[in-house]
């Protein structure tokens, strides 16, 4: 049992991971020294016969810095979070030269589309695969989530990304791996019966060997004159 | 004032059935929560036992149909289908029919007329007609299950397009149920709310000031208020989500230009204000029932009341923290960040004067109080478990895992129930006229605080791990199957969690007629409700009583008692103003 996160593996990872601990040990501070003061006026201030409670009503004084130093504490982590908010879910905040990539969604399946070789999605050299998706190391991708049915929510834990998949809007995600190696997939959000078997995986490759799989699947497509997503599976 | 008058040549049935007596209502609306409370707490058991033994036959699954249930050789095996049912009926079951019931129904009803000095609730027939209709609503929500395609199964929060056509789910009438259900409640908790409010502002007794008033009577106005504001909202989403499903409308269908995101706004809108109805009367409680037993004033009582109002006012404007990964602008993510993080102040405020209240105290532990107690160390848990996800970008990571399911289980359990605990247990007196057994109560305290703790905070582990909620099989994910010796603890917990309530169900039952006599005032306290018999009479004053003094004046230097009822005249009636008791009486 552990309060530490497992290791993230893009560049979001060092933002959250770094504002979860910096809430963990504040929170944890008020937690402990709440906790503890509880216990101990309940041992120091229990019942003693024929003794009577010091009868106070409150304290200004107090009340002013309870309410002013939590005040500021908040608004401290509030304030600190909004950059990496931003970064991570303003479209604006995609690197230009992002790849771009479709996810769609749909009981029970991921569907992702690539640009091919022409790097744009939605022309005839598309590539695409269910539940794999491909990406290079060190290289942001721009995806476009979409949903034919429900919501869904696409969840990459190690890359730190959660979006719901909503029908009948395009909402963009983006990320960038830092390390090659195979990652969960995961669908957070209750999307129906077979919810729990929407997973998937990602492949975060080194550049040339992506490089080289795009190729590949470049080269099935010419030959069979359709994407051939079989052999992902 | 007649106290006694006509009651006692009613029939039975206009006696305990189709009461207009409050405490009479109270008492209907307590066997009903605790009995949907106990419903709840088995489709939990359930849950748990796929989660802890996923795919397994369960024990006593043959008893269901096969509905729910796949018949193997070596026993049932539960359904998809059905543990999205359960998923869903927990989540429903226990936040409208056990925990709002209990903190509303049951505490509204029971303390405001005795509280604040009245005889009854100002529309006593619209506070029967209160309970008759949340009661067939829950057994309709109920009889759910039994229909053709199961119960609603969507998730309690029911997002669409999920929820808004039978096609994703195959269930088809019991979504529709369970719309129907939830509206007829919904107006059940509007004629309770229009009463509370009215009976409050009106009916106070001579010298009930607003600021002479419990926080529990405080907390129980607001929350009222609440209710009457946020309802409408909730029933208008309910009714176009039955129209979505019945005659074709597309409210939230993107094929017919519907909008998924507009239920969840309307449903959050009303949503969060909804959890501080599950929250405030809780703290209401615990302020009254921490001052009883440390035997001193409530510390910052004025700040209490202002803390109550702010956390009120501000539920309006933190709904979409429930959404910052929804497909919502992520400029207003950033928004209701900051209105959430400022939520949490109120709440701070709250706990430190309750700190304050038992520090330099003379502190009885009876049941009540160990309960009061624990409901503060589980809140501080529940509440600063709230600020993660209260972070935009941790939320990205922790949102719709089990963190937040620990996190709304130390609210809603650790807070809420704990504190229905104390309250059932300090008011059963009134109720009954008994105590209930002290020796069982703290036992029961004890093994419910351990085990909930067993149950509960290893969800904040797995749920950092990356655990996902509402999955029917964390074992699919070959990430989470390392989680699986915690499920499964968590799971045996959970069935010896739900099996100690036997206790507390015993306890109760058979102190109503075994418990030792109450008296009027058991636990020495002040307020209106300790000054008349216990039960009360229809009509509870033999005479208006007159108020002197706020609710909290124990240990007060001029009287020779650690307490001092509220309408107690003051020790020399000639006295001048100055020479009263000053800071909570104005």
């Amino acid at each position: 049992m552990s309060w530490m996160l497992p290791d993230s593996y893009s560049t979001f990872g060092p933002d959250v991971d770094f504002l979860y601990y910096a809430i963990l040990v504040v929170t944890g501070i008020v937690f402990v020294i709440t906790e503890a003061l509880l216990v101990y006026f309940v041992i120091r201030y229990r019942r003693r016969d024929g003794q009577k409670a010091t009868y106070i009503h409150g304290s200004t004084k107090a009340e002013i810095i309870w309410t002013t130093v939590p005040f500021i504490a908040v608004l401290g982590l509030a304030f600190i979070s909004i950059p990496s908010w931003n970064m991570m879910k303003n479209p604006d905040s995609v690197p230009a030269d992002a790849l771009d990539y479709i996810v769609n969604a749909k009981q029970f399946e991921w569907e992702i589309t690539y640009a091919g070789a022409d790097g744009v999605t939605g022309t005839a050299d598309d590539i695409s695969t269910i539940n794999i998706m491909h990406v290079p190391v060190n290289q942001a991708v721009n995806i476009t989530l979409r949903s034919e049915d429900v919501l869904h929510s696409f969840f990459l834990p190690e890359m730190r990304v959660k979006q719901d998949a909503v029908p009948g809007m395009d909402i963009t995600v983006w990320f960038e791996a830092t390390a090659a190696g195979a990652y969960p997939i995961g669908c957070a959000e209750l999307c129906g019966n077979l919810h729990t078997t929407m997973g998937g995986t990602l492949n975060v490759y080194e550049a040339t060997e992506f490089d080289a799989w795009v190729a590949s699947q470049s080269a099935d497509a010419d030959d069979a004159d359709d994407a051939d997503d079989q052999e992902d599976q | 004032m007649d106290a006694h008058g006509h009651a006692h040549e009613m029939p039975w049935i206009r006696r305990y059935v189709f009461s207009t007596d409050h405490k009479i209502i109270a008492i209907q609306f307590l066997l009903m929560s605790l009995f949907f409370l106990v419903v709840g707490g088995l489709l939990a058991a359930m849950i748990r036992w796929q989660l802890g033994f996923p795919s397994e036959p369960m024990p006593g699954g043959m008893l269901l149909p096969d509905e729910m249930m796949a018949p193997t050789p070596a026993g049932a095996i539960m359904l998809p289908e059905f543990y999205n049912s359960l998923v869903t009926m927990h989540g429903t079951i226990m936040i409208f029919f056990a925990i709002m019931p209990l903190l509303v129904g049951v505490f509204g009803n029971l303390l405001i007329p005795l509280q604040i000095g009245a005889d009854d609730m100002a529309f006593p027939r619209l506070n029967m007609a209160s309970f008759w209709m949340a009661f067939p609503a829950g057994l309709l929500m109920l009889a759910s299950f039994a229909v053709e395609g199961g119960a609603a199964g969507a998730g309690w929060t029911s997002y669409a397009p999920l929820s808004a056509s039978g096609e994703y789910t195959g269930v088809y009438l019991g979504q529709q149920l369970w719309l129907i259900s939830l509206t007829i409640l919904g107006f059940a908790s509007l004629a309770g709310a229009v009463n509370y409010i009215t009976t409050i502002i009106n009916m106070r007794a001579p010298g009930m000031t607003w600021f002479r008033m419990p926080l529990a009577t405080w907390a129980l106005f607001i929350t009222a208020i609440l209710i009457l504001l946020a309802i409408p909202i909730l029933a208008g989403a309910l009714i176009m989500l039955l129209f979505d499903q019945t005659i074709g409308t597309g409210f939230f269908l993107p094929a017919s230009d519907g909008e998924p995101l507009l239920w969840q706004h309307l449903f959050w809108f009303f949503g969060h204000p909804e959890v501080y109805i599950l929250i405030l009367p809780a703290m209401g409680i615990t302020s009254d029932v921490l001052a009883n037993g440390a035997r001193k004033p409530v510390f910052g009582y004025h700040a209490m009341v202002l803390a109550i109002v702010s956390i009120a006012f501000l539920s309006w404007i933190v709904w979409g923290h429930h959404m910052f990964q929804s497909g919502m602008n992520p400029m207003l993510g950033t928004t209701f960040m900051i209105t959430t993080m400022v939520i949490a102040v109120p709440s701070a405020i709250k706990v430190f004067n309750w700190l304050g209240t038992i520090y330099k105290g003379n502190i009885h532990l009876h049941t009540p109080m160990l309960h009061a107690l624990g409901f503060v160390s589980m809140f501080i848990i529940g509440g600063l478990s709230g600020v993660f996800m209260a972070s935009t970008p941790v939320d990205v990571y922790i949102h719709d895992t089990y963190f937040i399911v620990a996190h709304i289980h130390y609210v809603l359990f650790g807070g809420s129930l704990f504190a229905i605990f104390a309250g059932i247990t300090f008011w059963y007196p009134k109720m009954f006229g008994r105590l209930m057994n002290e020796k069982w109560g703290r036992i029961h305290f004890w093994l419910t605080l351990i085990l909930y703790n067993l149950v509960f905070w290893p969800m904040h582990s797995i749920g950092i791990q990356g655990h996902m909620r509402r999955i029917y099989d964390p074992t699919q994910y070959e990430f989470l199957q390392p989680l699986q010796p915690i499920n499964q603890f968590i799971t045996v917990c959970v069935f010896a969690l739900v099996a100690v309530q036997a206790i507390y169900a015993l306890n109760f039952i058979i102190s109503i007629w075994k418990g030792k006599k109450a008296g009027n005032n058991p636990w020495h306290a002040n307020s209106l409700e300790w000054t008349v018999p216990s039960p009360p009479p229809h009509g509870n004053f033999e005479l208006v009583p007159i108020v002197y003094r706020g609710p909290y004046e124990y240990s007060a230097p001029d009287v020779e008692e650690d307490y001092w009822l509220q309408d107690a005249p003051p020790p020399r009636e000639t006295a001048a103003p100055a020479l009263e008791p000053q800071p909570v009486a104005d």
